[in-house]
């Protein structure tokens, strides 16, 4: 209040005076200054709380089930604790506070206690099948061999899956030689060339991205296996895998393209550039990594997919690489397999594999992550260091040729040694 | 007109006095401010081309023709494959619908062989296990995503948000294994316990066929109870990613005015968050809905299948379409696929008029103008 009061006299002084006026601080004079407020950081006053009331919870649950009422179970306690939980909490911050910020308070609780819920069921699943698979992830021959001499009673330091992983990459393989061409010339489509068509194509791609991928498999199985080809083969797998993930890499690079800045086409256009240099050397560059994170994320789901691959590719012991000519497991189909037999080796060889496909899925997610973590133009350190040093060149060339043409009248031979 | 005259004077000594170039000078002034009062008609000059306005539209070059056609063939064959799966799904299918008629749709049993067959049962385990699944995925994606983008901050939110996008991606196989190999066991307890407790519920009762309360354990494996729960932790990062988004895009301007009225943290995602972000709920929730729906493998997996309706979802048996096809396609003869067919088509109509009717949500409300979804 004081400075207001100040505030005055010193526009004052500073209208008498002659000079221009300048913004300045006002002398808080005698003025005590409290203490900086913090807007940010947890209070004691936040965290005993909710200490208190999960104590509280927990003891009256435990008196509840153990001494006054009929409850029994693990999880009944879990429940109840948590319900007295939410309104101990409620209670005790209703002490100190009006019931608006109650309520807000009890609410932030309940989104943190979501979250931690989901957070540690998630984490729980991936921990628990890496866990069960370890037996078989240390065991070299894991990854180097088939099954093709493993029976279920052998045990872990015979076959693996090497087979599995290989049918896995030829088949996405095949996939993406086949989805990622025609998805992107198809999404180009859909935004450069546009009309009627394109908007029924638009809409047919839209439509089939609800196709559930079992249907997918029926349809390749009907029409591929018992209408052509007459046995299951990788390629029929390839082809299952496909048909799932092309409107998946179509709609994600139409989306990515849509947002390629407009003035940079136009600008392309109005320099003279014809439409097909326009989309290869402009829209089709700044739209990269979109384009990659687009097909790698299309990439993670396609291999995660059992369900085309269990009516399409067969089941197989043997290492196969030829796609065309019979049966060829891949991954999830593999796991699938391994967990219906009932020896506890061949489940754990099952989760090995799920552990396997996971990593997988995990590296791929990782490199999308690092291409498509930074937009168009955006440079990693090293080529950042690159283009410094080769702007660095540059200047010296620039002024070497400055002095060059500058020294030139007056002794043309000097500078010309240099070179 | 007098500002006009003043510079014509001052134009007129600047000059010199010349006569000619005043004149050349007021003119100029008058073509630019008096452009109103003395409107002059050009000629039209002779037209250039002899055929009248030159056509604004370029030939295209050898190279755009190209493209062009390659663009054009493209779109084509995406088209004509999306096409091709649904023409001959629809065109298989006849030929069972045919046989079957409108008992298709009111038939339990599945026995394509004695013409007696429909999709009640297993319709209805679909739609069972999906809206189990929805139930428990809704609180818990609604809450995470409102925790992500309203409470987290800084480095925390970014790894929030990696993992459940990383956690989308996590094949569907991994969580049937971990719910046949842990949530199985562990969660017969709380089927026993909702059981005991909730049985006043219909569907929360467990029965045998006498209509006796069953209290033992092997009664409550397998249920679509199980089913649902492995089915909601695999749509719950897709539901919580689309609604973070829609989220994240509530404007600034309008939270800063909710906190500056003196609005709670609450308060405030009452009044603008959640309305905000009302199109990325449905919608997400019902892409997730979608997603459940044609979920196969987790299902196959943990599923006792059965063919009659059985409304107590705690107790062991289910069914659904995918699972149904999953477990079916290999013994059937070309009838019998045909029929696999038709219900193949069924679920595919269904997620399809759901994933349009979402769409259409999420375009129309304000978040989702320019989100992906």
């Amino acid at each position: 209040m004081s400075t207001t009061i100040e505030a005055p006299e010193i526009s004052d002084a500073a209208a008498s005076e002659p000079e221009p006026r300048r913004t300045s601080t006002p002398d808080p004079g005698d003025t005590p200054v409290g203490l900086r407020r913090s807007l940010r950081a947890i209070r004691t006053d936040d965290v005993y709380p909710v200490i208190g009331a999960a104590a509280g919870a927990m003891a009256t649950a435990t008196l509840l089930f153990g001494w006054i009422a009929p409850l029994t179970g693990m999880v009944g306690w879990l429940a109840v604790s948590f319900v007295l939980f939410i309104v101990f909490y409620g209670l005790l911050v209703s002490v100190v506070a009006d019931l608006r910020e109650v309520i807000d308070r009890v609410m932030t609780v309940l989104l943190a206690s979501a979250g931690i819920i989901l957070f540690t069921a998630l984490v729980f699943v991936v921990v628990f099948v890496i866990l069960r698979g370890a037996d078989a992830l240390f065991h070299w021959n894991f990854f180097v061999q088939d099954m093709q001499y493993a029976g279920p009673l052998d045990g872990l330091d015979v076959g693996g899956v090497s087979h599995a992983i290989m049918g896995t990459l030829i088949q996405i393989g095949i996939a993406l030689a086949i989805t990622v061409p025609l998805g992107i010339l198809t999404a180009v489509f859909l935004n450069e060339i546009g009309g009627p068509f394109a908007r029924f194509v638009r809409t047919v791609t839209d439509a089939m991205t609800a196709l559930p991928s079992i249907v997918a498999g029926l349809f390749v199985y009907s029409a591929i296996i018992l209408l052509i080809t007459g046995q299951r083969s990788g390629f029929a797998a390839a082809m299952a895998i496909t048909v799932m993930m092309l409107p998946i890499v179509v709609r994600a690079a139409d989306v990515v393209l849509r947002l390629v800045a407009g003035n940079l086409r136009e600008a392309a256009l109005a320099l003279g550039a014809s439409r097909f240099r326009t989309v290869w050397h402009v829209v089709l560059p700044t739209a990269r990594s979109g384009l990659a994170t687009a097909v790698i994320l299309g990439t993670a789901r396609g291999i995660g997919e059992t369900s085309p691959v269990l009516l399409t590719s067969g089941v197989t012991a043997v290492m196969n690489l030829n796609p065309f000519e019979g049966p060829m497991i891949s991954l999830p189909l593999q796991v699938f397999d391994f967990v219906r037999s009932p020896e506890p080796n061949m489940i754990a060889r099952g989760f090995g594999a799920a552990a396997v496909l996971m990593l997988l899925v995990l590296a791929l997610f990782a490199i999308a992550r690092v291409i498509g973590g930074r937009g168009p133009g955006e440079l990693t350190a090293r080529q950042r260091r690159a283009v410094a040093r080769q702007s660095q060149n540059d200047l010296i060339r620039i002024e070497r040729a400055a002095r060059a043409r500058t020294a030139a009248p007056a002794a043309p031979p000097a500078p010309q040694e240099e070179s | 007109m007098m500002r006009l005259r003043r510079r014509h004077i001052n134009a007129d000594q600047t000059v010199g006095g010349e006569p000619a170039s005043s004149a050349t000078v007021f003119d100029e002034v008058a073509d630019v401010f008096l452009a109103d009062e003395i409107t002059q008609i050009i000629d039209e000059p002779e037209s250039v081309h002899p055929d009248g306005a030159r056509s604004l539209s370029s030939r295209p070059s050898t190279s755009d023709r190209i493209f062009r056609a390659v663009a054009f063939a493209a779109g084509g064959v995406t088209v004509a494959i999306m096409l091709a799966v649904g023409l001959f799904l629809a065109v298989r299918a006849g030929s069972a619908l045919q046989v079957s008629g409108v008992s298709f749709l009111f038939e339990q049993q599945w026995n394509p062989e004695s013409g007696q067959f429909g999709i009640a049962a297993v319709l209805f385990g679909t739609v069972t296990i999906a809206v189990i699944a929805v139930t428990i995925s809704m609180p818990l994606s609604l809450g995470t995503s409102l925790l992500i983008s309203e409470v987290l901050r800084g480095r925390v939110k970014q790894w929030a948000i990696t993992l459940v996008d990383l956690m989308a991606a996590v094949p569907s196989v991994v969580f049937g294994l971990w719910g046949v190999f842990f949530l199985q066991a562990n969660v017969i307890p709380v089927s026993q316990w909702i059981s005991t407790y909730f049985a006043w519920i219909p569907i929360f009762a467990v029965t045998d066929a006498d209509g006796a309360a069953a209290t033992d354990a092997s009664a409550f494996t397998s249920s679509a109870f199980i089913a649902g729960i492995v089915v909601s932790l695999m749509i719950t990062p897709t539901q919580t990613s689309i609604m973070r988004e829609a989220f994240m895009q509530a404007p600034p301007g309008e939270r800063e005015a909710a906190y500056a009225l003196g609005s709670t943290r609450w308060g405030m995602v009452m009044a603008v968050v959640l309305p905000f972000g009302r199109g990325g709920i449905i919608g997400g929730t019902m892409l997730a809905l979608g997603r459940a729906l044609g979920e196969t493998i987790a299902i196959y997996m943990i599923i006792s299948p059965i063919f009659y309706i059985n409304w107590q979802v705690l107790k062991t048996g289910g069914n659904s379409i995918s699972a149904l096809i999953a477990l079916r396609y290999g013994e059937a003869s070309e009838f019998g696929l045909s029929a696999l067919m038709a219900a193949g088509l069924a679920l595919f109509l269904i997620t399809l008029a759901i994933n349009f009717t979402a769409s259409s949500i999420v375009a129309r409300s304000r978040s989702g103008a320019n989100s992906e979804a």
